[in-house]
C-alpha cells in the first residue's frame, strides 16, 4: 500500500517536509517510485503568470529534440530549472540525464485564443511530446501548465530527494503533494507514479482500484485525447475529476457521489436524490470498487482527501490555520504538524470529502447526505 | 417380439431404444401407478407365459411341463411409445420395482422417428453437455494489496440497470431542461427469460408470479420476469404487479390485443417491453405452440380459436427490414405507454448481431438489447433446430460489449445474455462470468423450471416432452389432471430459494474480486481460461 502526503499552506514550503512525512511512513512503500506534484508555486516561478511550465526528465538526445520541436511551435523559454544530477546515481535510482523544469512563454499566435483552447493546447503539447520520448525512450514528460512543477523517480523517497537535492530554493510552494509508491500489479515505470496530472487536475492514491477495467474503457472512449496512458489504474482517479469538472460542470463535493454513489435507498430519501440518482446512473462506470485514499488538488488549489466507499484505506488530515497536512498515517501528519490541535484531526469517513481552500483557515468536511 | 409378429422397417428392439425400463418380478405388487403415470405410454401391463418343469416323487409319473400365466410391466417398441426417461414410473412405484436406464449404446430410434415425413419436434434442450461458460475461471483474486471482501458482511450494491442511459453530460442537461429522459429500470441482474403462458401451466406461471412478487415486495430484490409470447392473464395487466414483469411481443403477436385494450386500465407499467425477433434455442424460427397445449383458456389469452397449433412466423411479417423493425416497433411501444417504458429488442445469437447492436446505438429510443445464444431451452422446435442452429453466446456478448465500448456507447446501451445460463447447475458462476464479459444481466429459464419445479430434462435427451402437454410435472403441461401436480406456493417458494442463494453465490464470486460497489460489468481482467484459442477470442486471460 503506497503512503501519501499533503501540505497547504499559506507560506511556501519546501518539499522536503513532505520527503520526511514519507520517510517516517517507510514502512509503506518499498522504493519503486517516488512522486512529487507542487502548485501555488513560490520564489522565482511566482512572477510567471499564466507561463506552462514543463517537467519532465531527458537525455541529452531528448533535450535537444524536445528544444527544436517547442521552437518550432513557437515557444520560448522564460526560465528553467535543469536539475544534473551527480556521476552515479544511489542504488536502484535510474541514472538519468537531466531533470527539466522550465517555463515558456506562450507562442504569440495564441494571444488571442479563449482560455479553454489554450488549455486543451498546452494537453496536446504534453501528449506530443510524451509520444514522441516513447518512440525514442528519451524524454518522459510529467506535466505542462502553469504553475505546476511534477518530479518523478523511481526509488526511496529520501534517497532520490537527497540525490536531486530537492531542497533547493527554487522548488519552494504552497501546495506540495507526495506519494511513496508501493508497486502492486503494473510495471515499475515512471507513468505509473502518482501523482497524476491532467490540465490542472492532479491527484494521488494508495490502494487499488479493481474496477479500473471498466473505467479506462470508459475514459479511453469519451473521445478526449487527455484520457490516456493508465500505467497504474490510480491514473482513472484524476480523470474522474477531470471529467466531472469539464464535461459535468460539478464541483469537487460531488466527486464521491460518482466514484462511491449513495446507495438507492438512501438516494430515495436524500433532499437532492433526484439528481443523484441520474449521475449515479449514468456515471455508473466510473463507479471504483477501492481500497482506495485519493487525495488531490484541483486548479483552484483547493485541496481535497476522499475514501472508498467501505473505507478500507487510511488517512488524516489535521493542520492549524495557514498550514494543513494530509497524510496516509497519523505520524506522517506529526512529522508535517507537529504543533497542531491534535484534537481537531479529522479522519474522513466512507461519506466524506475533506476540502482545504486557498485560504487554508479551516478544513471543510462535505458528507454525501449533505450535498 | 411376437412369434408371429410382422417385422417392418421401423420394428425396433428394446436395445435400440434410447431408454429401457428395468422392472423387478419379485419387488413388483402390480398396482398400475406406473403404467397410469407414464406419459407417454411406454409401458403397459404385460401377460407373461411361464413354463416349469415339473418333476413328482416316485418313478411312477414322467416329469412333465407346467404352463402359468404371469403379470408385469411391458414396455412397447414402437416408435412412437418410446420411453424418455422421465422417471416418472419410479417416482410414483411404492415399491422401488421399476426405472428407467439409458442404453449404453447409440440408439436406433432416431432414425425413425419422423413418421408421416414429420421430422422429430420436441421441447427441451440442445443436450449438449458442457459449454465454455463453466470453462471460465475468475483469476483475479484480491490478495494482501486490495484485500478481499467479506462476502458475508460488506454492503453489496449487484443491480443493474434495463433502459437507455444517456452519456452523462446529455443527462445532466435534459435533466436540468426537464426534457426526455430515457426511462430506465433498476432491476436484478438474472431476469427470469421469456417463458409464456401456454408453454408453462397455470401454476407454473402463478408460481414464478407469486415468488417474483415475494422477491420484490418482502426481500427487496428488483428480480423480473417476461411473460415471453403469449400475452398475460387479464388480471394481472390490471394489477399492481404488472411492474415485475417484462411484457413480450413476438412476431405472433399472440395476446397483445388484450395487452393493447386493458393499457388505460393499468395501475403500473410493466417493467419493459421485450421485441421478440428470435430466440436461441430455434433460431430464425418462430415460437410454436402446439395444438395439445392450446385450451380454451390460453386460446382466450390469445385470442384464437382452441385446439390449433400456434407457429409464430420466422419473422415480424409487418416489417421488411432492421431500421423499419427496430424503429417502427420500438417507437410505436414507447409510444403506447407514453415513452415511460423502457423497450428493447430480444435476437437469437447470431454472426450478425453486430449489425442489429449497431442500428440499435443510433435508435434514441433501444433501450437494450438481448441476445439468446444456442443453449437456450423451449417449450417446442424442431429437433434439428435445436440441435444444430445458433451462436455461442459468449463470443456473441463479448463482441457486442467490445464494440459498444469502441463507440463510447458502453454505458448507455445495456445488454443481455441468455441461452444455456446455469445449465449444468452453476447459474452464479456462468452468470458472473457472462456479466464480466460485458452483459448487464442475463436471462434464464431451463435452470429455473429445473430448480423451482423440478423439470426432469436433461443433457442427454431426457423427457423433451414440454411441446406435447404431457409434461408428467405439470410444469408445461394445460391438462389439469397433470398440472394440479404442481403446487404454486411451493414453486413460489423454490424460486425465493434460487435467487436468494443466486444472490449469495454472486457475493462470494465478486467478493474475492474486490468488487462490491457496482455489478462488475465488463471486468473482463478478472477472468481467464484454459484454452488458449478461447482466450484470444474472448480477450481474457489464458491460464493454465
Amino acid at each position: 500500500m503506497c503512503r501519501l502526503c499533503a501540505l497547504t499552506s499559506t507560506e511556501p514550503l519546501s518539499p522536503m517536509k513532505a520527503i520526511e512525512a514519507l520517510d517516517v511512513m517507510r514502512e509503506g512503500h518499498d522504493g519503486s517510485g517516488v512522486g512529487l506534484f507542487l502548485s501555488d508555486l513560490g520564489g522565482p516561478w511566482e512572477e510567471l503568470e499564466g507561463a506552462p511550465i514543463l517537467s519532465g526528465t531527458f537525455t541529452n538526445e531528448g533535450l535537444k529534440r524536445l528544444d527544436s520541436f517547442m521552437m518550432e511551435i513557437g515557444f520560448m523559454t522564460k526560465y528553467k530549472l535543469s536539475i544534473k544530477t551527480p556521476k552515479t546515481a544511489p542504488p536502484g535510482v535510474p541514472k538519468r540525464d537531466v531533470y527539466l523544469i522550465r517555463a515558456y512563454e506562450l507562442p504569440e499566435e495564441w494571444d488571442h485564443l479563449p482560455g479553454d483552447e489554450i488549455r486543451n493546447r498546452l494537453m496536446q503539447v504534453r501528449l506530443q511530446l510524451r509520444q514522441m520520448g516513447e518512440e525514442k525512450q528519451d524524454m518522459i514528460v510529467f506535466s505542462f501548465w502553469p504553475d505546476c512543477i511534477m518530479i518523478k523517480e523511481i526509488g526511496d523517497p529520501m534517497t532520490v530527494a537527497e540525490y536531486l537535492r530537492l531542497d533547493r530554493k527554487e522548488l519552494h510552494a504552497r501546495i506540495i503533494l507526495a506519494q511513496g509508491r508501493q508497486n502492486t500489479n503494473y510495471a515499475i515505470n515512471l507513468y505509473a507514479c502518482h501523482p497524476f496530472f491532467l490540465q490542472g487536475i492532479a491527484t494521488m492514491t494508495n490502494g487499488e482500484n479493481t474496477a479500473f477495467v471498466p473505467i479506462r474503457e470508459f475514459l479511453s472512449s469519451r473521445g478526449f485525447p487527455g484520457y490516456m496512458g493508465y500505467q497504474s489504474d490510480s491514473e482513472v482517479f484524476t480523470h474522474i475529476m477531470h471529467y466531472m469538472r469539464h464535461f459535468l460542470g460539478l464541483d469537487v463535493a460531488y466527486y464521491k457521489h460518482i466514484i462511491t454513489p449513495l446507495q438507492d435507498e438512501v438516494l430515495e430519501k436524500h433532499s437532492n436524490g433526484t439528481f443523484l440518482k441520474h449521475l449515479k446512473r449514468s456515471c455508473r462506470r466510473l463507479i471504483i470498487d477501492g481500497p482506495n485514499c485519493v487525495i488531490g488538488c484541483h486548479p483552484d488549489k483547493r485541496v481535497f482527501m476522499v475514501q472508498d466507499r467501505k473505507k478500507l484505506r487510511p488517512g488524516v488530515v489535521g493542520g492549524r490555520p495557514g498550514l494543513y497536512a494530509f497524510s496516509s498515517e497519523l505520524c506522517g501528519l506529526d512529522a508535517m504538524v507537529p504543533d497542531r490541535d491534535k484534537s481537531k484531526d479529522i479522519q474522513p469517513m466512507h461519506l466524506d470529502t475533506v476540502i482545504v481552500g486557498p485560504d487554508r483557515q479551516e478544513v471543510r468536511l462535505c458528507s454525501q447526505m449533505d450535498t | 417380439m411376437l412369434a408371429d409378429g410382422y417385422i417392418s422397417p421401423s420394428s425396433l428392439s428394446l436395445r435400440d431404444l434410447p431408454w429401457q425400463v428395468h422392472w423387478s418380478l419379485d419387488k413388483c405388487t402390480l398396482c398400475g401407478r406406473c403404467t397410469t403415470v407414464c406419459p407417454v405410454h411406454a409401458i403397459e401391463l404385460g401377460v407373461f407365459r411361464k413354463r416349469t418343469v415339473d418333476t413328482p416323487l416316485g418313478v411312477s409319473q414322467a416329469p412333465s411341463n407346467v404352463f402359468k400365466v404371469f403379470y408385469g410391466i411391458r414396455q412397447k417398441t414402437d416408435p412412437a411409445y418410446a420411453c424418455i426417461g422421465c422417471g416418472m414410473c419410479s417416482m410414483v412405484c411404492p415399491n422401488d420395482a421399476i426405472m428407467a436406464y439409458r442404453s449404453e449404446e447409440l440408439d436406433k430410434l432416431r432414425f425413425h422417428i419422423n413418421r408421416g415425413g414429420q421430422p422429430r419436434r420436441r421441447g427441451g434442450r440442445r443436450n449438449v453437455p458442457g459449454g465454455i461458460l463453466d470453462r471460465i475461471k475468475f483469476i483475479r483474486i484480491s490478495m494482501l494489496t486490495d484485500p478481499a471482501l467479506d462476502a458475508g458482511r460488506h454492503e453489496f450494491e449487484l443491480r443493474t440497470l434495463l433502459g437507455r442511459v444517456l452519456p452523462p453530460e446529455e443527462n445532466l442537461r435534459l435533466l436540468k431542461e426537464n426534457g426526455w429522459i430515457p426511462p430506465v429500470r433498476e432491476i436484478y441482474p438474472l431476469i427470469i427469460g421469456g417463458m409464456s403462458f401456454g408453454a408453462l401451466s397455470p401454476t407454473m406461471w402463478e408460481g414464478l408470479q407469486m415468488g417474483v412478487a415475494y422477491l420484490n415486495e418482502e426481500l427487496g430484490m428488483p428480480v423480473r420476469m417476461c411473460t415471453g409470447e403469449g400475452g398475460c392473464p387479464p388480471r394481472l395487466l390490471r394489477s399492481r404487479f404488472l411492474k415485475y414483469v417484462i411484457l413480450q411481443i413476438a412476431s405472433g403477436y399472440f395476446g397483445w390485443d388484450e395487452i393493447i385494450h386493458a393499457i388505460p386500465e393499468m395501475k403500473e407499467d410493466p417493467c419493459a417491453i421485450e421485441i421478440k425477433y428470435g430466440q436461441g434455442a430455434k433460431p430464425g424460427d418462430g415460437g410454436l405452440l402446439m395444438w395439445y397445449k392450446v385450451n380454451k383458456l390460453i386460446a382466450a389469452i390469445r385470442g384464437v380459436p382452441p385446439g390449433v397449433s400456434l407457429p409464430s412466423p420466422p419473422t415480424h411479417q409487418t416489417k421488411y427490414s432492421i431500421e423499419e423493425a427496430v424503429a417502427k416497433m420500438i417507437q410505436s411501444m414507447s409510444m403506447a405507454w407514453g415513452f415511460r417504458v423502457p423497450v428493447y429488442p430480444k435476437i437469437s445469437g447470431t454472426s450478425t448481431a453486430l449489425a442489429v447492436l449497431n442500428n440499435l446505438t443510433r435508435n434514441p429510443y433501444a433501450a437494450g438489447l438481448a441476445i439468446d445464444g444456442e443453449d437456450g431451452g423451449t417449450g417446442a422446435a424442431y429437433n434439428v433446430s435445436m440441435n444444430h442452429m445458433g451462436h455461442p453466446i459468449a463470443s456473441n456478448i463479448r463482441d457486442g460489449y467490445l464494440t459498444l465500448a469502441r463507440l463510447g456507447k458502453q454505458n448507455e446501451l445495456p445488454l443481455f445474455a441468455g441461452g444455456g445460463i446455469g445449465k449444468n447447475g452453476n447459474l452464479a458462476a456462468n452468470a458472473a462470468a457472462l456479466i464480466m464479459l460485458g452483459a448487464s444481466g442475463v436471462q434464464t429459464g431451463k435452470y429455473i423450471m429445473q430448480a423451482t419445479a423440478g423439470c426432469l430434462g436433461s443433457e442427454s435427451d431426457r423427457c423433451n416432452v414440454c411441446n406435447i402437454g404431457v409434461c408428467p410435472k405439470g410444469i408445461t403441461s394445460q391438462d389439469p389432471r397433470l398440472y394440479r401436480r404442481l403446487d404454486p406456493e411451493k414453486v413460489a417458494e423454490r424460486l425465493v430459494d434460487v435467487f436468494v442463494a443466486f444472490d449469495k453465490e454472486l457475493k462470494k464470486i465478486v467478493a474475492p474480486l474486490g468488487r462490491s460497489t457496482s455489478l462488475p460489468i465488463g471486468m473482463s481482467d478478472a477472468l481467464g481460461i484454459d484454452d488458449a484459442a478461447a482466450a484470444q477470442r474472448l480477450h481474457i486471460a489464458y491460464v493454465v
